[in-house]
């Protein structure tokens, strides 16, 4: 599903060079759920940025669903992300004008599906995460973990193959966390391909595969229960 | 994404920032409705002035004397034998100064007209009460007098002025007739003013010799003849040919509908200018919003927006502002045409034109000032975006 091959990431600051990814070669397959855990700066977030098609990396090759994704045009990476990629993030970045079905709804929007459907596939994603009763909600007038939960049903609602989730529970309390994290599991228990960023050791551990990530460079491995 | 789709999230964007796009839409508002406005106005103005001159009379021609040396004018019945000239229908000789009128206590200073019974059809000018000039008061020196609708009503108010005492200069006239109202004209009223025979108005003005005549051509046709054979007449008899001035109620007319359409152009300008500001105030809100929303476009990339989405979605929202704007004001420009001409009794021309024109102008103005933040938008990296705060 997901190939890397000595991926690296540069980035130039007033004439200094960050790198932060120094070589990444990683390999994903389809319905896998996997952790990429390791402390904050780690390049954590630069590595799911270019999985999710959102960034390009300096050098190295990236293979999604046997395509060669550094040869795509930005029309077919936006394709990319709006049917083969949900996100998830830690700071939730739903749109803050829009009620939570407005925002579940916004991908739907830009691949073209009409309203009727769009709004009843949207209600769906909502009802699955438990916020049937505040669709009409604005984010400022919902929960952290209801936020999250709506930034979870925007992450389903367009039945993507990936989900990929950057420190989901990072802005949230223990309860809140748990309730998105379950989300994620049941994800991944329909066969999607999970990945999931944390710095968190105890939530690494709910994934089927941990690879720990430090200064740039994949450090080891571990499989499920180590 | 479709257009009805983009146009669906523009009017969320634009209701979600009521205030700012009321306000940014004013510009529009304005520089439609003085579009809308100024120009009808300019265009009222040049019908009212063709209609003017075209009342003035049919197939005239003027000829004004300034003279050379000890000859500064014609005699009374020099010009009055012009009208034996081929192409020639009437000629109407004028001796003109001023005077002031006077009835019982009321008095008026006015034009004084001193001509002959043809003025009435060469300056389509007719007495609607009593009679006109006849040729025996023109023989006879009679003091008699025809006023103009504003003198008479000025002197005799409600009253029957045919058949009264006058006092012109001091000289005792009696009214014989009352001339038709003309309404306003360039040059102000066309009402206020006396006529009486030229052979009267030379011994009362002291002045002897017509300065003035206005004749009328048989037909249309005959106009060019006629203007050329007086030029060559005049030419022989001043020798002068900066003594003379022939010109024919269409030069009139080019050189008033020359200075209305300028006057109308230049109004469109400055209304168009207005215009430009609105769309200028357009740009700067969409650059501003772009901004703003970086991170809106950011979190919409991640969902699959494309450069393509993004752009119409900026587009299409500053062409509702100018649209919308343009149609309000359009809306308000008609409105004040309408009002305008009731009240003040104007005939403004209002055309369909100029307010297709001003509206397409204004959503033209949306693209255009609109293009480049859309553009600018569309252009960011996702990531980038997405990391704004
Ligand atoms: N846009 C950027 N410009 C410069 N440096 C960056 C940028 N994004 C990330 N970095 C640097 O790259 C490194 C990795 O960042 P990041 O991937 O965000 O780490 P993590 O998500 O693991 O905390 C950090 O040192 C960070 O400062
Ligand atoms: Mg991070």
């Amino acid at each position: 599903m997901i190939r890397l091959e000595g991926i690296t990431k540069a980035y130039q600051l007033d004439g200094v060079v960050v790198e932060a990814l120094r070589g990444i070669d990683l390999e994903v397959k389809e319905g896998e759920f996997v952790a990429i855990v390791g402390p904050s700066g780690s390049g954590k977030s630069t590595l799911m940025n270019i999985i999710g098609c959102l960034d390009t990396p300096t050098t190295g090759k990236y293979w999604l669903k046997g395509q060669e994704v550094s040869k795509l045009s930005d029309n077919k990476l936006a394709e990319i992300r709006n049917l083969l990629i949900g996100f998830v993030f830690q700071s939730f970045n739903l749109l803050p004008r829009l009620t939570a079905l407005e925002n579940v709804e916004r991908p739907l929007i830009y691949r073209g599906v009409a309203k009727k459907e769009r709004r009843k596939l949207a209600e769906k994603a909502l009802e699955r995460v438990g916020l049937a009763d505040r669709m009409f909600h604005r984010p400022n007038q919902l929960s952290g973990g209801q936020q999250q939960r709506v930034a979870v049903a925007r992450a389903l609602v367009g039945d993507p193959a990936i989900i990929l989730a950057d420190e989901p529970t990072g802005n949230l309390d223990s309860v809140s966390g748990k309730e998105v994290m379950s989300l994620l599991r049941e994800l991944h228990a329909q066969g999607r391909t999970v990945l999931l960023i944390t710095h968190d050791a105890e939530i690494a551990r709910q994934a089927e595969r941990r690879v720990k990530i430090f200064d740039g460079r994949i450090q080891e491995e571990g499989e499920v229960g180590l | 994404m479709n257009l009805l789709q983009a146009v669906r999230l523009a009017f969320g964007a634009i209701l979600a920032n009521k205030l700012r796009s009321f306000l940014t839409m004013l510009g529009v508002i304005i520089g439609v409705f003085a579009v809308v406005a100024l120009v009808s106005l300019g265009q009222g103005a040049t019908s009212q002035v063709t209609a003017e001159i075209q009342g003035m009379g049919s197939n005239l021609i003027v000829l004004a004397i300034h003279g050379r040396g000890g000859m500064d004018s014609l005699t009374l019945s020099e010009a009055e034998s012009l009208a034996k000239r081929p192409g020639v229908g009437a000629v109407a000789p004028v001796v003109d100064g001023y005077a002031t009128v006077k009835f019982a206590t009321e008095s008026s200073y006015t034009n004084l007209v001193g001509t002959t019974p043809a003025y009435a059809v060469v300056r389509n000018h007719f007495a609607d009460r009593g009679r006109f000039l006849a040729d025996v008061d023109v023989q006879n020196r009679l003091p008699v007098a025809v006023l103009g609708a504003d003198v008479a009503e000025r002197l005799f108010g409600d009253m029957d002025p045919v058949g009264q005492e006058i006092r012109i200069n001091g000289a005792a006239f009696t009214v014989i007739g009352v001339l038709e109202p003309k309404g306003f004209s360039l040059g102000g009223s066309s009402d206020d003013f006396v006529i009486i025979p030229a052979s009267t108005a030379e011994r009362l003005l002291r002045r002897q010799g017509i300065r003035t005549v206005y004749l009328q051509a048989e037909t249309a046709a005959a106009i060019d003849m006629v203007v050329n054979s007086l030029e060559s007449l005049l030419q022989l008899y001043f020798r002068d040919e900066n003594a003379y001035n022939v010109f024919t109620q269409a030069e009139i007319l080019d050189i008033l509908s020359e200075v209305t359409g300028i006057l109308t152009l230049m109004l469109g300008g400055i209304a168009g200018i207005s215009l430009l500001v609105g769309g200028i105030g357009i740009m700067n809100i969409m650059l501003v919003s772009v901004t703003e929303r970086t991170r809106e476009i950011g979190i919409n990339k991640a969902l699959g927006a494309k450069k393509r989405d993004i752009l119409l979605q900026f587009l299409v929202e500053s062409i509702v502002i100018s649209g919308v704007g343009g149609f309000i004001g359009m809306i308000l420009g008609y409105g004040a045409v309408k009002l305008f001409s009731g009240l003040f009794g104007f005939t403004i021309t209002y055309s369909p034109q100029v307010v297709f024109v001003a509206f397409t102008f204004s959503v033209f103005v949306g693209i255009f000032f609109g293009l480049y933040p859309a553009n600018k938008a569309a252009k960011l990296n996702p990531i980038d975006a997405l990391r704004s705060e």
